[in-house]
């Protein structure tokens, strides 16, 4: 079977290991690409964080720590069964490989399943992005009463409690809010950029799950093909490369968006 | 988690096939990977002020620092490698520090009066 190969080495390279190494090398320049990605998305966020830190850490609340825990050990333990696919894919363990590539995208797809159901849920609270969000926001979330300091700190440092005085050429710009004094049990202004920013993170990153799940189906396929083994596991390296990216963002973006204080 | 034997032997011998990380050195960042995403929710329980971001974040990286070296096998691969990655990550730091640097130049009411003001 080992010599019905046809990807021994292509005819630009010199040898296996020196294709090896461009693959890799290629590869994470790709993952450079998408760390800038994400990059921008955590810019976003360290922007309007910095300025609304009222906003986010009410907003947070919102998003079910539990769920979010279990999905960062999902995709940890996949990242695990991953690094075991590819060491078995390097071992020539054909029918190891399968199974670690077939735990993996079983645990792909669990996470893709905590996070529909946690999707879901803001989709019925109307915790939504922009002009969509519609939810009846409390001082306090029903969840957790007796954590939440009912006045957001930081407001009263940010807006001046002294209604404006003048208000500006027509058009230019929007008068400030001033409502700050009264308004100071109710929930922060803005709450939807919050879930903005959730969504639009949480859901690039489900994309890359999605095609991850693709990838390592792919790689499944071929594996069982009996194509990989020690000669030849670079595309189950690279495919795990991949994964253990999306897994790294994952981390960055659980204690970000769920764990706020 | 140094297992110095392994690092080292990669590099010295180019030619051999790939580096395979022995699987006791996998799952023992799996389970530190384990470990300190409890400690982060724990730790997130505890109110430190800012403290409670720069650890949440400290955590995260050496999380993330695990992945790359073992499951990434960074720490066996060409420095070529790490150096993409490390590039990767130094200019996301400049875009979000220049950028953070650039939202907080600016005064919150461009026209005088206007807009919600600064407390003096």
């Amino acid at each position: 079977m080992a010599d019905t190969r046809t990807h021994a080495v292509a005819h630009h390279f010199d040898d296996a290991e020196q294709q090896r190494e461009a693959g890799k090398l290629g590869m994470w320049i790709f993952l450079a690409t998408e760390i800038l990605l994400f990059g921008g998305l955590f810019c976003a966020y360290a922007v309007y964080r910095s300025n609304h830190p009222e906003v986010f850490i009410y907003a947070h609340r919102y998003l079910d720590k539990t769920l979010g825990a279990l999905n960062t050990a999902v995709l940890i333990c996949s990242s695990f069964t991953m690094a075991l696919a590819v060491r078995a894919a390097q071992l020539g363990r054909r029918r190891q490989l399968v199974g670690l590539l077939g735990a993996t995208i079983a645990l792909a797809v669990c996470f893709l399943g905590v996070k529909g159901i946690e999707y879901e849920q803001k989709w019925k609270e109307g915790l939504l992005w922009g002009a969509h969000f519609h939810a009846k926001l409390a001082p306090a979330p029903p969840a957790l009463p007796q954590t939440l300091p009912a006045v957001p700190p930081a407001e009263g440092e940010e807006r001046s409690l002294i209604p404006p005085a003048a208000t500006g050429p027509a058009g230019l710009a929007r008068p400030g809010r001033a409502e700050v004094a009264e308004g100071a049990q109710g929930p922060p202004h803005d709450v939807q950029v919050f879930f903005a920013v959730y969504f639009l993170m949480t859901g690039l990153h489900g994309v890359h799950v999605i095609v991850g799940i693709g990838l390592l189906t792919w790689m499944m396929v071929r594996a069982k093909r009996g194509e990989f083994g020690p000669e030849y596991a670079t595309p189950v390296d690279l495919a795990g490369l991949y994964w253990h990216l999306v897994d790294i963002i994952w981390i960055f973006l659980f204690p970000l968006l769920y764990l706020i204080r | 988690m140094t297992e110095a034997p392994d690092g080292p032997v990669a590099h010295a011998e180019p030619a051999g096939a790939t580096h395979v990380v022995p699987v006791r050195v996998l799952a023992r960042v799996w389970g530190a990977l384990l470990v300190l995403t409890l400690l982060t929710v724990a730790v997130a329980r505890v109110d430190l002020g800012s403290l409670n971001l720069d650890l949440a974040m400290l955590i995260a990286t050496v999380k993330a620092t695990l992945v790359v070296l073992y499951f990434m096998h960074l720490r066996y691969d060409r420095p070529i490698l790490a150096v993409v990655f490390a590039a990767a990550l130094l200019f996301v730091a400049l875009f979000v520090s220049i950028t953070l640097l650039d939202t907080h130049a600016y005064a919150h009411n461009l026209i005088p009066d206007y807009g919600p003001a600064l407390p003096k």
